[in-house]
C-alpha cells in the first residue's frame, strides 16, 4: 500500500517536472519569437494594414499565395501568453507541493518556491536566455497589493487594536533601531582594509541598512499560516511587518536622496521626522477616505449584485494608487482601506458577494505569492552578483544580532506598560519570526548606483535566503519545542460573543467609576459614534441599527444552515436551536419544576417573518433577467427554506425531549468541509446533496407548544386546541407523568398520520 | 479634603494592600475618588452611583451597581443586599480587576481565574441562588440589548435561549427524555467559559498618577470635592 502510494507519488512528481520542463523551454522559446517578430513587422511598415499581420514578409512578387488555412502568428498574443504561462507554472507548482506530503510538511511552501524559481531560472541561463527578473514596478504595483488587501481586509481588529501600541512600537522603533545599527555597524565593517569595500560610504551603507532591516508581511504570511501560533504573537510579528512600511518608505527616501547629496544636515532629519508622519498619517487617511467611500457605495448597490465586489477591489486599489503618487504609505492606506471598509460593506452585500470577495481575495493573494517566491528564484540566478564575503557575512550576523537585541530592549520597556507581559519565549518567536522577503529586494533593485547595488543585491538576496529557508524551516519545530502556545480552535459560542459584549461595558463602567478615562473608555465612545452616526449613513436599509449580537446570531445561523445543506442529513444537528427553550415558563412558580421543553410560538413566527423577508428579497430579484444578472442560485434561494426546515427539525427534536446534540459538533461524517472556523476560511458547500428528510418534514403542524406560553388564540387548527386541551388537563395534577406521556407520543418523528394515532 | 474627613493611617493601608493587592498610590487614589463620590462620608450608597454621568448610557449599569452592594463579593455569607458599602468593600469589590501579577504559579492564576469568573456569576445570578436560570440569562440578553428601542423581546429571548441549549449541550450532552434542565450552576459556567482567557481580558489598568480630577461628576448638592 505504501509502495503503491510512493511509486504513484513519484510518478506524479515525475509528471510534474516534466510539465515544468516543457513550460519552461515554451517560454524560452517564446521569448526570442516574440523579438524577431516585432523585427519582422518594422521592416514592412508600409505594406501592412492593423488587420493583415502574417508571419510571412510580404515580398514584392506576383505570386498569388494559396489562402493560408493554418497561420501561426504568435507575438500577436506573446505578452499575455508567457504571463499567464507564468501563472500557470507557478499554480502547478503549488499542487505539486502538495502531492509530495512529506516535504511539504517540513519545508514551508515558500522555500520550495524559492527552489523552483532557482530551478527555472538555472534552465532559462542554460539555455542562453535571461529570465524575467522581478521587476520592481511588477511587484509593487501589481503583486504586492492583493496579499496587502487579503491580509488588512481580513485582518482580527480586536487583537490589533488591543496591542496597537506595542506593535507600533515595534513597527516604528524597532525598525529605525534595525536601520540605524546596522548601517553604521555595516559601515565600520566596511572601513575594515580586508574587505576592499572601502568606498562604501556611511550613506549608502545607512541606505543598505534601511532597506534590509524592514520585516517583510509576505514573508512573514507565509511561514506563519503554516504553523498556527497563538493570536497574539501571530498579530504583533504581522502587525508590525505592516506597519513599518512607512518608516521604511521615508528612510529608503530620504537616504537615497542624501546619498548623492553625501551629507545630511540636521533640518533634513528634521524633515525626515515630519515627512515620516506625513507619510504614514497621510496614508492613513487616504486609506481611510477611500474605505468610507466604497461603503457608501455598497449601500446602494442592492440592485447590481454582481458588481458588489468589483467595487471593494477597486475602491481599495486605488487607495493603494493614490497614496502611492504621493509617495505616502501604500501598504498602511490599503489596510486602512480594507479595515474601515469591511464592517459596513459585510452589512450590505449578499452572502455570494461576500463569499466571492473572500474568495477572489485569497486566491490572488496565493497567486501573487507564488508568483513572488518564484521569480524571487529566478532572478537569484540571473545575478549580477557581487559576492564579497565579509559584507556578505557580517550583513547576515548583524541582521540577527539587531533584531534580537531590538526586540529584547523594546520589549523590556514595553513590558512596563502592558497588563498581559511579553515572556521570554513569546519575545523569542517575535525576534525568530523577522522575516525578510521580496520587498527588501525589489527596494534593492530600485537602486541607481550600479557598483554598490550589486553587492547590495547579493548581500540582501543572501539574507532573505537566510530568513525563509533557516528560520522559515525551523520555526515549526522550534514552536513545538518551546511549547509555544497555538491558536485555539474556538467555535464560534454565542456565549463567549455575549460574555464578551459583557464584559466590555463591564470593564468601561468599571472604569468610570474609578473615574479615569482608559481604554475602555474611548472604545466605548467610539462604538457609541459609529453606532449613531456612522453606520446611519454607510449601511442600507434596516441593518443598519442591527445590534451585533444579533448579526453575530444570524450568522451562526447561516453558517448551520449551509452546514445542514452539505451534510445533507438531518440526524446530526447542531445544537443550536433558536426556538426551543429548556426551562418551565417561570408562570408556572418554583423554579425548580420540572421542566418541559416549549416552542415559543411568537418566537416561531418571527422566525417566519425573516424568512419570508429573505424569501421575497430573492423573488425581487429574480423578477427581471438580463445578462448581467446571477442566475438565481438554487443554493441561496432554497437556504431560506433549509432554515425553515431545519427549524421545524428542531422544534420537533424538542417535541420529543431529546437533546441529542453531540456535544462536540464536528462529528456529520458526511460535511466536507469545516465550519465554525476563524472568518477569512473560506466555506464551499456542495450543492448536489439536499436534506433529504425535509419532504418528511413539511408536514409538521405549524405551531406546538406543549406548555401554553401565550395564550390560544383564535384560529388555531384543531389539532393544537386538541394538544393544547390535552396538556390543560394534565398540567395541573401530576406533572411528573406528563412528559412521560407526551414524549411517547411525539418520541417518533414520523410522519403526519403516526402522530395523530399517538396522540389519539 | 476637608477636615471633616481624617484621612486613613498607613495602617490601614497597609491592612488594605495585603488583602486586596493594591499598592499604596494606588489604594490612596482610589480612596480619594471613594471620597469624592461620596461627598466625603464614610460609606457609599447607591445614588452616589448615580452621579457618574458616563454611566448612564451604559446597558449593565443597574447590574454593575449592584454588584458593589452584593454581599457574596465581600465574601460574607448574609443574603440581603447592603445598602451602603465602606472603603473596605469599594476596594475588594475593585480588586476582582487587577491584573495577575507576572510572576504567578500556575495554581495561583488558576485560582484568579475563578474568582474572576464567580464575580461574573454572581452579577448574572441575581437571585443568589447559586444557578442562573432561563430568566436570569434571558434579563442579561436583553440588557445588552437595550440600546436598540426597535427590538422585539422575543429576539432576546432566542438568544438566550440558544445559549443556555448551548450550555446544556456542552455540560450535560445527551440528555434522557426525563431529565431537565435546571439552569447554570457554578461549574458549569466554568465550563463553558473555558476557552474564554478571562484572566487576561477582564482587567482594569489602575493607575499610580492621580486622575480622578479629570473625570466630571453631576454636582447633585453643592457640597462638591475640587
Amino acid at each position: 500500500m505504501a509502495g503503491l502510494g510512493s511509486e504513484c507519488s513519484r510518478r506524479l512528481a515525475g509528471c510534474v517536472s516534466l510539465l515544468l520542463l516543457v513550460f519552461v523551454a515554451v517560454i524560452v522559446s517564446a521569448s526570442p519569437d516574440a523579438a524577431t517578430g516585432a523585427n519582422e513587422t518594422l521592416r514592412h511598415p508600409s505594406g501592412h494594414s492593423l488587420d493583415d499581420s502574417h508571419d510571412h514578409p510580404r515580398n514584392s512578387s506576383e505570386h498569388r499565395k494559396a489562402f493560408p488555412v493554418l497561420a501561426f502568428n504568435y507575438e500577436h498574443v506573446s505578452k499575455p501568453f508567457v504571463i499567464s504561462l507564468w501563472i500557470l507554472l507557478a499554480l502547478l507548482m503549488k499542487l505539486g507541493f502538495h502531492i509530495i506530503p512529506r516535504v511539504s510538511h517540513i519545508v514551508p511552501e515558500s522555500c520550495l518556491l524559492i527552489f523552483v524559481g532557482l530551478l527555472v531560472g538555472g534552465v532559462i541561463k542554460a539555455m542562453d536566455q535571461t529570465p524575467p527578473v522581478l521587476d520592481t514596478k511588477l511587484f509593487f504595483l501589481y503583486l504586492l497589493p492583493p496579499i496587502i488587501l487579503d491580509a488588512g481586509y481580513f485582518l482580527p481588529i480586536r487583537p490589533f487594536t488591543e496591542n496597537m501600541g506595542t506593535i507600533l512600537v515595534f513597527a516604528v522603533v524597532g525598525t529605525l533601531w534595525n536601520a540605524f545599527f546596522i548601517g553604521g555597524m555595516m559601515f565600520a565593517v566596511c572601513q575594515i582594509e580586508a574587505a576592499r569595500v572601502g568606498h562604501v560610504d556611511l550613506l549608502s551603507c545607512l541606505l543598505f541598512g534601511s532597506i534590509i532591516s524592514a520585516v517583510d508581511p509576505v514573508a512573514v504570511l507565509a511561514v506563519f499560516e503554516e504553523i498556527h501560533i497563538n493570536e497574539l504573537l501571530h498579530i504583533l510579528v504581522f502587525g508590525e511587518s505592516l506597519l513599518n512600511d512607512a518608516v521604511t518608505v521615508v528612510l529608503y527616501h530620504l537616504f537615497e536622496e542624501f546619498a548623492h547629496e553625501g551629507t545630511v544636515t540636521v533640518g533634513d532629519a528634521l524633515l525626515g521626522v515630519v515627512s515620516f508622519f506625513v507619510v504614514s498619517v497621510g496614508g492613513v487617511m487616504v486609506g481611510v477616505i477611500y474605505g468610507v467611500l466604497g461603503a457608501f457605495t455598497s449601500r446602494f448597490t442592492s440592485h447590481s449584485r454582481v458588481i458588489e465586489p468589483l467595487f471593494v477591489f477597486l475602491y481599495s486599489y486605488m487607495a493603494y494608487l493614490s497614496a502611492e503618487v504621493f509617495h505616502l504609505s501604500g501598504i498602511m492606506s490599503l489596510i486602512a482601506c480594507g479595515v474601515i471598509m469591511r464592517p459596513y460593506v459585510e452589512a450590505n452585500i449578499s452572502h455570494k458577494s461576500y463569499t466571492t470577495i473572500k474568495y477572489f481575495l485569497k486566491m490572488w493573494s496565493s497567486v501573487s505569492e507564488t508568483l513572488i517566491f518564484i521569480f524571487l528564484g529566478v532572478s537569484t540566478v540571473e545575478g549580477p552578483h557581487n559576492w564579497n564575503w565579509i559584507f556578505v557575512i557580517f550583513t547576515l550576523i548583524l541582521c540577527l544580532l539587531s533584531r534580537v537585541l531590538g526586540v529584547v530592549g523594546l520589549t523590556f520597556i514595553i513590558n512596563k506598560f502592558r497588563i498581559i507581559k511579553l515572556t521570554k519565549k513569546d519575545q523569542f518567536i517575535v525576534a525568530y519570526g523577522g522575516l525578510r522577503g521580496a520587498i527588501a529586494f525589489s527596494l534593492g533593485f530600485l537602486l541607481t548606483d550600479t557598483e554598490k547595488k550589486d553587492m547590495f543585491l547579493t548581500a540582501i538576496i543572501t539574507v532573505i535566503f537566510f530568513t525563509v529557508f533557516v528560520q522559515g524551516m525551523t520555526i515549526r519545530p522550534l514552536v513545538e519545542l518551546l511549547a509555544v502556545k497555538k491558536k485555539k480552535e474556538s467555535k464560534a459560542s454565542i456565549n463567549e460573543e455575549i460574555h464578551t459584549q459583557f464584559l466590555d461595558h463591564l470593564l468601561t463602567g468599571i472604569e468610570d467609576i474609578c473615574g479615569h478615562y482608559g481604554h475602555h473608555h474611548w472604545k466605548d465612545k467610539l462604538n457609541r459614534f459609529n453606532r449613531t452616526y456612522v453606520k446611519k449613513w454607510l449601511i442600507a436599509g434596516d441593518r443598519s441599527s442591527e445590534p451585533q449580537l444579533i448579526s453575530f446570531y444570524n450568522k451562526m445561523e447561516m453558517k448551520e444552515a449551509m452546514m445542514l445543506v452539505e451534510s445533507g442529513s438531518a440526524a446530526k444537528l447542531p445544537s443550536l436551536a433558536s426556538a426551543a427553550s429548556l426551562q418551565n415558563a417561570q408562570q408556572r412558580a418554583p423554579p425548580k419544576q420540572r421542566a418541559i421543553p416549549s416552542i415559543s410560538k411568537t418566537r416561531e413566527q418571527e422566525i417566519r417573518k425573516i424568512l419570508r423577508a429573505n424569501l421575497q428579497k430573492t423573488r425581487q430579484r429574480l423578477r427581471s433577467y438580463s445578462r448581467h444578472d446571477l442566475f438565481s442560485d438554487p443554493f441561496e434561494d432554497s437556504m431560506s427554506e433549509i432554515r425553515f426546515r431545519k427549524q421545524r427539525v428542531q422544534m420537533e427534536r424538542r417535541m420529543s425531549h431529546y437533546l441529542t446534540v453531540p456535544a462536540n459538533r464536528q462529528e456529520t461524517p458526511s460535511a466536507r468541509k469545516v465550519w465554525f472556523e476563524p472568518e477569512h476560511k473560506v466555506y464551499t458547500y456542495d450543492e448536489s446533496e439536499s436534506p433529504r428528510d425535509g419532504a418528511a418534514l413539511e408536514t409538521l403542524p405549524d405551531t406546538v407548544s406543549l406548555l401554553s406560553e401565550s395564550p390560544q388564540r383564535p384560529g388555531q387548527s384543531s389539532r393544537l386546541r386538541k394538544r393544547g386541551d390535552a396538556e390543560q388537563s394534565a398540567n395541573a395534577p401530576d406533572s411528573q407523568e406528563e412528559p412521560q406521556k407526551l414524549s411517547r407520543c411525539f418520541s417518533d418523528p414520523g410522519p403526519k398520520e403516526e402522530e395523530e394515532e399517538g396522540e389519539g | 479634603m476637608g477636615s471633616l474627613q481624617s484621612s486613613p493611617s498607613h495602617q490601614d493601608y497597609v491592612d488594605l494592600a495585603e488583602k486586596t493587592g493594591f499598592s499604596f498610590e494606588q489604594i490612596s487614589i482610589l480612596h480619594k475618588r471613594f471620597k469624592q463620590l461620596s461627598h466625603n462620608e464614610d460609606k457609599l450608597r447607591r445614588e452616589h452611583f448615580g452621579q457618574i454621568t458616563d454611566l448612564h448610557a451604559n446597558p449593565i449599569r443597574e447590574q454593575i451597581v449592584e454588584a458593589f452592594f452584593d454581599r457574596r463579593n465581600f465574601y460574607q455569607e448574609i443574603e440581603e443586599p447592603v445598602s451602603e458599602i465602606s472603603f473596605e468593600n469599594f476596594l475588594v469589590v475593585m480588586s476582582n480587576f487587577r491584573p495577575p501579577s507576572d510572576n504567578m504559579s500556575q495554581e495561583k492564576l488558576v485560582k484568579v481565574r475563578k474568582e474572576k469568573l464567580r464575580f461574573l456569576f454572581n452579577m448574572h445570578d441575581t437571585d443568589k441562588d447559586g444557578t442562573i436560570t432561563l430568566e436570569e440569562y434571558r434579563h442579561v440578553v436583553e440588557e445588552l440589548l437595550s440600546y436598540y428601542e426597535a427590538l422585539e423581546t422575543e429576539t432576546a429571548r432566542g438568544i438566550a435561549d440558544a445559549a443556555m441549549l448551548e450550555v446544556a449541550s456542552i455540560t450535560r450532552g445527551h440528555m434522557e427524555p426525563d431529565e431537565f434542565y435546571e439552569g447554570i450552576t457554578f461549574e458549569h459556567f466554568l465550563k463553558l467559559l473555558e476557552g474564554f482567557d478571562i484572566e487576561s481580558r477582564m482587567n482594569i489598568r489602575f493607575m499610580n498618577m492621580d486622575t480622578t480630577t479629570l473625570c466630571k461628576l453631576e454636582c447633585r448638592n453643592k457640597v462638591c470635592s475640587e
